[in-house]
């Protein structure tokens, strides 16, 4: 009978969980904007930062805030997490692939 | 200080177009009649605590609906100003600049303020109720997610009298809509209204996803599930993947226009090719998010109209998986003739004629559930054949897109245009009108008359076909698509005058459509039974409209098509009533809150488009304490009691 959408009454707490996410993720996010603004490495050296500082978004998203590892049937995680990759590997890849036109010889 | 008011006002309103006075004339007359209505009747209360407030899924169900038909309505309209234009050669009925407007509203109205709050509707009307639930696993976020898409939708369409509409396309391709050739705030209208219903997409997404993994009635196995779930969950899952991708996209342009960014710019180090390809990252998808649903829509109506079980179930989810996954792999035929290597052309092309097989797979099932049936002929079974043979045809020309030397000749020609409105309109339109008759009575109680719907179902259709088919013959003569007039000399008078009959057939078709809904709430064959169709499947077994707990007691599946297999039993959940005692019923309480945090939205979207970042940080900092009081919310739900319950049975003669 009870739905699984309600909350209880539980007293509130500080969530400190979520605040270290959120603290972490603006960090993650402010470095990548301030390589970018800086000038002081090489384009490749930046891209390739960014784009580990990205992978690190991601798994600081999933842990804080998706509770990836809290899990009561591992199978839904596991599928949804399989499509998800899936998928930011094909958005991602094909867009750089789809994007790279302006260095080949037509 | 008057003439600085009259300057203001003359930027600020839309001015010069003597369409759009007579428009801003009867927008204050519905207004004020409205007005008058609800207070002459006393209904504002009403108003606020039956519905502005409601998080019941089958009344959001219905304001989705209605917001459909009247965006139907709005971008119908656009349309045959549009056909009206082009019916002849060199005609002054609207000029470039409004045309331009025009063809940018019509599309993005009709795909996301139209096809978007259809599907939508038919999710929550349907989807609990199918799987025994008694809401959706998020009501709360479920009443956010209509007032989003409703004030997005509402910014989006007040550019029409105020500020002046977008005119950048409905794809919007920088770097035309950058700043400096496209000022004003048109595209801003745009950016702003796109994404705040956006978040509301994506919200519909989650909370159908979770409904339907967590919430099925028990025994309810998934493959045990009705295919218009199979179908909602595929659709969901391409919406959370496929949304984020346009909300990335808006909001670089944005920053680009508010914030003198160069992501898209061709200065700067930007590359404007970038937004097209995060806009087609989300834009096929999206075409699929709006299918795909019709496909599960389709395979309820002929399963029940033939009364049989549709023909290789496992088949059909197969195929509406394999669907949504293979969608995130075509997205770059929508720009072959961009430059890209031969390589990047080729695996694109060829995706895109691989969903054509799955899609080939559905259709055959639909053709064999009906093979040796009894089909009855009623109106969800006429939309239902005029989708398969439609969508069967809209599909091939789309194989033809999809081969990229074919691509080369006819892209951007009325070629494309008559492909994707065969597919969009033909398989989109048609299915969801095909559900919306069949769901009709379980929504409203009543069935629409069949007679009158028969007339619009053949306006509709034959019209269709005379608008869009001379489209295909025009493509190949070469006539390219946003043109707003063509000289007499280039042969496509004869052409373009009968799509413009065609065009004006579809709108006395919707005509009629309207003529049946008043007339059918009036003298409508009333459904008392709850099982007008004679169903399958377990929305049927409950009380038409549904009480607003739906189930009073949570019904026990055993077999696909539950409903059906009950009544073979001889069973029913009147029996439960008898049977079982009545138990308190867990449901969640109404909030006004969903309403007020997407008019702080709105308020900072308005403020937004006209770079008024005052009224921008007001409106969020409401988001913000509209947010933080929901988390300190502790008593959201509450108890009906047995008692109540009881007697509300007892009232719809079940108990």
């Amino acid at each position: 009978m009870s739905q699984p959408t309600m909350n209880g009454n539980k007293a509130p707490h500080v969530p400190m969980k979520n605040l270290v996410g959120f603290l972490l993720s603006l960090i993650l996010t402010f470095a990548a904007l301030g390589l970018g603004l800086a000038h002081v490495m090489s384009f490749g050296m930046v891209m390739f930062i960014i784009l580990i500082l990205a992978v690190l978004q991601i798994v600081v998203q999933l842990y804080f805030f998706m509770h990836f590892t809290e899990s009561d049937g591992p199978r839904y995680h596991i599928i949804g997490l399989a499509i998800a990759v899936f998928f930011v590997i094909c958005i991602i890849g094909g867009s750089i692939w789809a994007m790279t036109f302006n260095s080949q010889a037509l | 200080m008057l003439d600085r008011l009259k300057e203001f006002a003359s930027n600020f309103f839309v001015t010069g177009e003597p369409m759009i006075y007579m428009s801003d004339v009867a927008i204050v007359l519905v207004s004020l009649a409205i007005i008058f209505t609800l207070t002459y009747f006393k209904k504002w209360k009403w108003l606020w605590r039956e519905w502005i407030t409601t998080v019941d899924h089958k009344r959001i169900g219905i304001m989705y609906l209605i917001s459909a038909l009247l965006m139907l309505f709005r971008g119908g309209v656009d349309a045959l100003l549009m056909r009206t234009q082009l019916a002849l050669p060199n005609q002054h009925f609207l000029d470039a600049q409004h045309y331009n407007e025009i063809f940018t509203t019509h599309g993005t109205i009709m795909i996301l303020f139209m096809a978007m709050p259809f599907i939508f509707a038919l999710f929550n009307i349907a989807v609990p109720l199918q799987l025994g639930a008694r809401d959706v696993a998020f009501p709360y976020l479920n009443a956010i997610s209509f007032w989003m898409f409703f004030f997005g939708a509402l910014l989006f369409n007040l550019s029409f009298v105020i500020g002046g509409s977008p005119d950048g396309g409905w794809m919007s391709y920088p770097p035309l809509t950058e700043l400096p050739t496209d000022p004003g705030p048109g595209e801003n209208f745009y950016l702003l209204g796109l994404q705040i219903s956006g978040i509301g997409s994506i919200a519909t997404g989650i909370n159908f996803i979770v409904t339907i993994l967590k919430m099925r009635a028990p025994g309810m196995k998934l493959m045990k599930m009705p295919l218009f779930c199979w179908s909602v969950l595929a659709s969901c899952i391409v919406i959370i993947f496929a949304f984020p991708a346009l909300t990335i996209a808006l909001l670089l342009l944005m920053i680009d226009r508010m914030a003198g960014a160069h992501f898209f710019t061709m200065t700067g180090g930007g590359n404007p090719m970038m937004y097209i390809n995060l806009f087609w990252v989300w834009g096929h998808p999206e075409v699929y998010i709006v299918i795909l649903p019709a496909f599960g829509i389709l395979s309820e109506v002929v399963a029940t109209f033939s009364r049989k079980k549709i023909f290789g179930y496992a088949s059909m989810v197969a195929s509406l998986m394999v669907i949504s996954i293979v969608s995130y792999l075509v997205w770059a035929h929508h720009y072959f003739v961009m430059g890209a290597s031969a390589g990047v052309n080729s695996f694109f092309g060829v995706a895109s004629m691989i969903i054509g097989i799955p899609t080939g797979v559905k259709i055959f099932n639909w053709i064999f559930t009906m093979f040796r049936g009894r089909v009855r002929m009623t109106l969800p079974i006429y939309w239902t054949m005029a989708m398969i043979t439609c969508f069967a045809f809209g599909g091939m020309t789309g194989i033809m897109l999809a081969a990229v030397p074919i691509d080369y000749q006819v892209h951007n020609s009325y070629f494309l245009i008559a492909h994707f409105h065969q597919t969009l309109i033909g398989g989109v339109v048609f299915g969801l009108l095909a559900g919306l008759y069949y769901w009709w009575p379980k929504m409203f109680g009543f069935k629409l008359n069949e007679r009158l719907g028969k007339w619009a179902f053949w306006f509709f259709n034959i019209g269709f076909y005379v608008c869009f088919m001379p489209q295909y013959a025009l493509g190949f003569m070469g006539m390219t698509r946003r043109v707003y007039t063509y000289p007499a000399d280039a042969g496509w008078t004869s052409m373009n005058f009968t799509s413009t009959i065609g065009a004006y057939m579809m709108g006395v078709g919707f005509i009629f459509m309207v003529v049946q809904i008043l007339y059918s709430i009036k003298y409508g064959e009333r459904d008392l039974t709850g099982d007008p169709w004679d169903g399958r499947t377990l929305e049927w077994s409950v009380p038409s409209p549904a009480p607003e707990y739906n189930f009073a007691h949570i019904p026990e599946v055993e077999e696909r098509d539950a409903w059906w297999e009950m009544k073979q039993k001889g069973q029913s959940l009147v029996q439960l009533n008898h049977q079982k005692p009545f138990e308190p019923i867990h449901m969640p309480n109404n909030s006004g809150r969903p309403f007020i945090m997407s008019l702080f939205f709105f308020i900072a979207g308005f403020g937004l488009v006209f770079n008024w970042w005052w009224m921008g940080a007001v409106g969020l900092l409401g988001v913000a304490v509209t947010m933080v009081l929901r988390s300190q919310e502790r008593h959201d739900s509450h108890y009906i009691p047995a008692e109540e319950v009881q007697r509300s049975e007892a009232a719809l003669g079940r108990f």
